[in-house]
């Protein structure tokens, strides 16, 4: 039995789907399982998509539709012939006796299976999103159990699932819990307003530490140089010629778009005469 | 469920329903978080090597709004027996997804794009065969390269009524084309997306931003982006050549149906006279043959290549502006930066 390190890869879109499940669940169900698809490297496990089983659990048993996973799972590789199932989920705060037993389905799909559980119940006030992996122990021969370690879980994103996760970000703040998509200049203005944001907090943190208020800390002092030096020092006639040559560019392209509509709606207006 | 089968590429059969209204019955589209982080990852995993990543959007329509609440994406097409695949593909997808209480309606499609270039007759089949068996379909283009700068681009399309009866009857002659009056801007019209997350996804967010390590990235403020602006230009020519190619065509087909007009008039112009001339020498007249027969008119060329050039046309060059006009706004802001140095 292989051992992983202890790291756990995440995408976002795994919880949000477990998320939405959760919430579309079944009257009298207090929790939702799935099955957890992903990748597994050498030295570490990623996790990339999810989906949901149904099940049924009682005080006494539990019964977990297996057919229905191991179709969903036939379907998913077809689309992305590289998931292996990796493990399963469930939502709610602890692990229970049910848990054990679905833990042994999974071993016989996947390799020591992992097994995520997120308290979509919120029961501590956050929402707390931990990994685990299963070992023996007990007394061999004897009474045998089962333990769950925990394994570390680090969040990551493709550079485009980041940007969509700052737009959901932002639907979060308004009341209505709803955001348009933004265009144009608007935008560039949206994200020069938010590097505006950090470096006024960064301004009240230096003037603290000008005026006494806060302890000087010399690798921030390091970061705030690099930052200054960043800014490419350039004689002033180099810097205005080559701003000129590019606002040239971009207006001659502006330009040529405009006439190339004007030209098409032209020959539009002709064909139909 | 089975008045819902049906193929999502060109190959479509065209339904006996009724077509709608003439106001467009969606009036906004509310996506939810989910349904955007899918589609991004759809197309980051298995979008690298071909072009075009295709999927479906399930949910509902609520008043004139069209809400997508899940999606699923669809294998590419590089097996053979692909028709019979992507069919029960969907029905069984449809089936188990229903198991755990997922909206099953389809309400539409989703396709990534390639520098913004969508508008092809392959889009256009399948988007009809969609709007004319379910009046409120959608579909979704993601721009991933234009999101991968900084900002998600998603933008959601529906057919005009005026395409959908001109697709409805397949006609593309220029006449009647310009009964209808169309423009290559009436084509698609587009519908204002909205994104909305449940509380529950909000608590995760919230949870996500304080655990996450991977700082915000600021890709919109790049200067750097003239490779971009290099490739949309590029393909933006290959467009205007295709055009002038196909206007050529168009001029060629006009020169000879006036051409013909003349010898037309001509021919009975002749044919006149000598009918003149044999009554006054009473003889009978010459037969009036079947002119049609002889001139046979030329065939006129299908209009819709046309419609769709100038369309994706019209993208290129809007693309292009707001491309430029953000970069215009970040040269003077490094302008600025500079001034105090």
């Amino acid at each position: 039995m292989s051992v992983y390190g202890p790291a756990v890869k995440i995408h976002p879109v795994v919880l949000a789907s477990i998320c939405d499940s959760y919430e579309r669940r079944n009257e009298g169900a207090s929790r939702v399982i799935g099955t957890l698809l992903g990748t597994i490297e050498k030295h570490s496990i990623e996790v990339t998509n999810c989906f949901s089983v149904p099940h049924n659990e009682s005080e006494d048993e539990v019964a977990v539709d297996m057919e229905f996973a191991k179709n969903m799972y036939e379907l998913h590789k077809r689309v992305s012939p590289t998931e292996v199932i990796i493990g399963w989920y469930a939502t709610g705060f602890d692990i229970t006796e049910h848990s054990v037993l679905i833990h042994e389905y999974y071993s016989r799909e996947a390799t020591n299976p992992i097994h995520l559980t997120m308290d979509t119940a919120l029961q501590s006030g956050k929402m707390s999103i931990r990994a685990y992996v299963s070992a023996q122990m007990g007394v061999p021969g004897k009474t045998v159990g089962v333990m769950f370690t925990p394994l570390t879980i680090k969040y990551v994103y493709y550079d485009t699932e980041r940007i969509g996760v700052d737009l959901l970000q932002r639907t979060r703040v308004l009341p209505s819990r709803t955001k348009g998509l933004t265009s144009d200049l608007s935008q560039v203005a949206g994200s020069a307003a938010r590097v505006q944001d950090m470096l006024t907090t960064m301004l009240a943190y230096i003037d603290d530490v000008v005026s006494g208020k806060v302890a000087a800390d010399n690798s921030v002092g390091r970061f705030l140089m690099d930052l200054v030096n960043k800014v490419p020092t350039i004689s002033a006639e180099d810097f205005e010629n080559m701003l000129n040559s590019n606002i040239n560019d971009l207006l001659m392209v502006t330009y040529l778009s405009n006439l190339t509509q004007a030209q098409i709606a032209l020959n539009e207006k002709l064909v139909l005469l | 469920m089975a008045s819902r089968k049906e193929s999502t590429s060109a190959a479509s059969a065209v339904m006996a329903s009724t077509s709608g209204t003439l106001d467009s019955p969606v009036k906004q589209i509310q996506i939810e978080g989910l349904v955007l982080l899918k589609i991004i990852k759809h197309y980051q995993e298995e979008g690298q090597g071909s072009e075009v990543v295709q999927g479906v959007l399930l949910g509902l329509v609520v008043e004139d709004r069209l809400e997508i609440t899940n999606c699923f994406p669809f294998p590419q097409h590089t097996e053979d027996d692909a028709d019979f695949d992507e069919v029960q593909y969907q029905m069984e997808m449809m089936r188990s997804l229903r198991h755990v209480n997922i909206d099953h309606l389809h309400v539409g499609w989703y396709q990534s794009t390639y520098y913004g270039s969508f508008v092809s007759r392959a889009l256009l089949d399948s988007q009809f065969s969609y709007q004319h068996a379910i009046e409120e379909s959608v579909v979704l283009i993601y721009d991933p390269i234009k999101t991968a700068q900084g900002s998600l681009s998603l933008k959601a399309y529906r057919l005009t009524p005026k395409l959908m009866e001109i697709c409805k009857e397949k006609d593309f002659t220029p006449e009647a084309l310009k009964k209808a009056s169309i423009g290559f801007e009436h084509m698609f019209e587009e519908v204002p997306i909205l994104i909305k997350n449940s509380h529950l996804i909000n608590a995760l967010m919230w949870d996500l931003e304080d655990k996450s390590t991977v700082a915000d990235k600021h890709e919109l403020l790049n200067l750097s982006s003239s490779n971009h602006l290099e490739k949309s230009l590029q393909l933006l020519m290959d467009r205007v050549d295709d055009m002038s190619q196909d206007i050529v065509k168009y001029n060629t087909y006009s020169r000879n149906l006036s051409k013909q007009q003349q010898q037309k008039h001509q021919y009975l112009q002749r044919r006149q006279q000598e009918n003149a001339q044999r009554q006054s020498r009473a003889e009978p007249p010459l037969p009036e043959e079947d002119i049609s027969k002889m001139f046979k008119p030329p065939q006129p060329p299908p209009r819709m290549e046309t419609l769709l050039i100038a369309g994706q046309i019209n993208n290129y060059c809007q693309n292009v502006k707001e491309f430029t006009s953000q970069n215009l706004g970040k040269l003077f802001m490094a302008e600025a930066l500079q001034g105090h140095n």
